[in-house]
């Protein structure tokens, strides 16, 4: 939930807007009329993304190849998140450095799709390289490797991130 | 709808509306979390085409309670209507959110959602629609939302023209941690609204007096002084209104007509060398604010008032020096507005990165006109109309993004085909040999796993001769037909089949255990082979799964783009047009303010320097 603390410029943008009441009368009968057809646009964009979606899906990554990581932020933690490396059976296959926005969406429960790709069916080896810095204000670097076999069906990983040192493995892996 | 004369504060409640999963319930559905990963970056359109795929699939699966979404599908259902309603799609977020009202959910859930329903009608001044949303909220309220539902209740109230009805609402929510400095604000307006002026004046001196270093609250603080003062001049009763409109902080949003009413309320109560000082601050300020350009034509006023006329010449001066310079600004402003500039400004990626997008316009150096907007700018249907006109934009870059897409598909499709389809056919036959020989092997290992079972329960020795023994008793058989008068043939005949018989007989539970052993060695070599079967068969379905039936869905979302982006073009020219318009009319009005002002400057400047002339004359006089 948002305070009002985090929204001052709405406030103030409201507070602006309640002293103008001749700029709204500016703005307008048209402009509120044209709201209507941007909502359909959007709503048609969405279709289109959403069809779009599914086609890039069965195109570029079949089922029988499919294999998908999620990263998640254990939400007790409060460490901070600078990057992450994911490699498989010894290739690099994502590096991702975390902007604000993005580790406080993963803060908030939020999980990240880090890589979509194919492998082929049978044992594979994962590795997970977390860089980051500890409630402490420490640098730290941690890696894990973890085996996962790809079957048939699409094959989906959940990465789990924590801070390390604190009685819990820093990274899990598990499927979903 | 009537306009309050002081209008409410109801704008965050858009902002409260909250996201996600129920509280500490652990997240099962992994698109779900993605849909929140991108909710919570405030990229609602990635969110929704997330949420929106996973929902579809989740309600066309024959068993749902078995898919991982199925713990959170209210949640997921009720994070669709906030996203869209985030995303400014509130057609389809009422319809969502109706949705949720009408299923059989928890108290919480459904409270939560016509919370919502109401937020969107109030958004959308459909009053009645509204209260009749809040009407609905009944039983447990999420704790969360407690306080919001009352502030929008209030409000809702106030604008049905029922302000009396909304104080007793106010009244409660002015111990809220939330909303306790906007419900005090509130309310004072409340009590103005109901004819209750003393009341008002009470309660706006108690909001203007809120002890909190909270940047929203210290705006609405300034903001409930400044109303008290304007209330009390409006009144002339200027003595009164002074102590209000100097509690308004210097740097806040309101200092500027607070500094500019102060000297109104100074002068007319005859202090009009006081006058001179909250407007001599603000003719230094930022020459584009109203109050700031009524300031510089009020200084000079106040300097004649008090006889030092030629001060009040040089500051007519400069007042009109800069009037006629900002005029020209204003209507080359007028002209790179018309030429599209404005637009082309706002549509620029980098300047939406930051939250506060809106007040960072103004130091937007290729549209300078952006300072002289920033009332029409905070004002919600041309902030609506904005909103929309940069959504489309984003939708366009997105479409076009994709377009560039479709013909790498195409050309990946036709590679794929241009590779499989000569080798097919090869590979197809020997499959076809393979096949017909796998389908016998499996036949014939079925037919011996039937055998073993039937042995196991009926005994049937001669099943599991060898070869040579079934030819040795084949043998003696016929031998026996033809020995048949020969009595000591026979018997000997008899005597051999015998020996075989007792060998069968005696050696048939080893020979049964022998034969299972090797029957479950076939198994695992069945079951190798039957994978292998399998792995070709999908291998082989994948091969023509990846060229064809692509053509169709490709052309059909070429289609759809393009028409999408066509229907964007016209959307955008037609909003720009009017955004364009609102615009140039302001700046148009603003101009002729200045024009008005200029003219005025122009004659008080005249008069000053004839008055200073005279005085001057007057006392260089013998």
């Amino acid at each position: 939930m948002l305070r009002p603390n985090t929204v001052v410029l709405l406030a103030i943008v409201a507070l602006f807007a309640a002293t103008t009441a001749h700029s709204q009368d500016l703005a307008g009968e048209n402009l509120r009329s044209l709201d209507g057809q941007v909502q359909e646009i959007k709503s048609d964009v969405l279709d289109i993304a959403s069809e779009l979606q599914n086609l890039e899906e069965r195109l570029l990554y079949p089922s029988g190849t499919q294999l998908s990581i999620f990263v998640a932020v254990e939400q007790t933690e409060d460490f901070r998140l600078d990057a992450v490396q994911i490699e498989i059976n010894g290739e690099l296959a994502t590096h991702h450095i975390y902007s604000f926005n993005e580790l406080e969406a993963l803060q908030k429960g939020g999980v990240q799709r880090a890589y979509t790709g194919n492998v082929v069916t049978g044992d594979h080896e994962l590795r997970v390289t977390v860089i980051g810095k500890s409630d402490s204000g420490e640098d730290f670097s941690e890696s894990g490797t973890f085996a996962f076999s790809k079957g048939v069906k699409p094959k989906t990983l959940g990465i789990t991130l924590a801070e390390p040192g604190l009685g819990s493995d820093g990274i899990q892996v598990g499927d979903w | 709808m009537r306009r309050a004369p002081y209008s409410v504060l109801g704008l965050l409640l858009i902002a409260g509306l909250a996201t996600g999963p129920s509280q500490g319930e652990e997240l099962k559905d992994l698109y779900f979390g993605e849909a929140l990963y991108y909710a919570h970056q405030g990229l609602y359109f990635e969110a929704l085409e997330r949420l929106d795929t996973e929902v579809k699939q989740h309600d066309g699966i024959d068993e749902p309670e078995l898919d991982s979404l199925y713990q959170h599908i209210d949640d997921a259902d009720f994070s669709l209507g906030d996203f869209e309603l985030r995303y400014r799609m509130h057609h389809r977020a009422g319809r969502a959110i109706k949705a949720v009202l009408e299923a059989a959910v928890d108290d919480v859930i459904r409270n939560d959602a016509a919370f919502r329903l109401a937020s969107i009608h109030f958004q959308k001044n459909q009053i009645t629609e509204a209260l009749r949303a809040l009407d609905r909220i009944d039983g447990e309220v999420p704790d969360a939302i407690r306080d919001d539902i009352d502030f929008l209740r209030a409000n809702v109230l106030l604008a049905e023209g029922n302000p009396e009805a909304s104080i007793g609402v106010l009244e409660q929510l002015q111990g809220s941690d939330e909303f306790g400095g906007f419900a005090s604000y509130n309310l004072g307006i409340a009590y103005l609204e109901s004819g209750r002026r003393q009341d008002a004046l009470e309660q706006l001196q108690q909001a203007g007096l809120t002890a909190t270093d909270d940047p929203a609250e210290l705006a609405i603080r300034d903001k409930a002084n400044l109303v008290a003062g304007t209330i009390h001049l409006e009144a002339e009763e200027f003595e009164l209104a002074i102590p209000y409109l100097n509690r308004v902080r210097l740097d806040g949003p309101f200092s500027n007509q607070a500094l500019l009413s102060s000297g109104w309320a100074n002068l007319s109560s005859g202090r009009v060398e006081r006058a001179v000082v909250p407007w001599s601050l603000l003719a230094e300020r930022e020459v584009t604010d109203k109050a700031t350009q009524e300031a510089m034509l009020a200084l000079p006023y106040a300097y004649g008032k008090l006889d030092v006329h030629g001060r009040a010449a040089v500051y007519y001066g400069e007042a009109l020096d800069a009037f006629v310079a900002e005029i020209e600004k204003l209507s080359e402003s007028i002209e790179s507005i018309r030429e599209g500039k404005f637009l082309e400004a706002l549509v620029r990626e980098e300047i939406r990165k930051d939250k506060d997008w809106v007040i960072r316009l103004r130091s937007l150096s290729e549209a300078p006109e952006t300072y002289y907007l920033m009332q029409l700018l905070a004002s919600h249907d041309f902030q609506t109309g904005l909103q929309n006109y940069l959504d489309l934009a984003d939708l366009r870059r997105k479409l076009v993004a994709w377009q560039g897409g479709f013909d790498a598909y195409d050309e990946m499709v036709a590679i794929r085909h241009d590779h499989y389809e000569p080798l097919l056919p090869d590979v197809d036959t020997e499959f076809r040999e393979f096949d017909s020989r796998m389908r016998l092997r499996v036949e014939q290992h079925k037919m011996l796993v039937r055998r073993r079972d039937d042995l196991l329960t009926t005994p049937r020795p001669e099943f599991l001769a060898t070869p040579e023994e079934l030819a040795i008793l084949a043998r003696l058989e016929a031998l026996e037909l033809q020995a048949i008068a020969n009595a000591s043939a026979t018997q000997r005949i008899k005597r051999l089949k015998g020996v075989l018989v007792w060998r069968l007989e005696t050696e048939y539970h080893e020979r049964l255990t022998e034969f299972d052993m090797n029957l479950r060695g076939l198994d695992a070599a069945m079951a190798v082979a039957q994978a292998q079967y399998d792995q070709y068969v999908r291998v082989r379905q994948a091969a023509t799964h990846s060229y064809s039936g692509y053509e169709q869905p490709i052309n059909r979302l070429r289609v759809h783009s393009a028409n999408a982006i066509a229907e964007i073009d016209l959307l955008m020219a037609r909003q720009g047009h009017l955004l364009e318009k609102a615009a140039v009319e302001e700046l148009v009005a603003r101009r002729s303010r200045l024009e008005n002002f200029g003219d005025k400057a122009r004659f008080a400047l005249a008069d000053s320097y004839d008055r200073a002339t005279q005085v001057q004359a007057r006392s260089e006089a013998p």
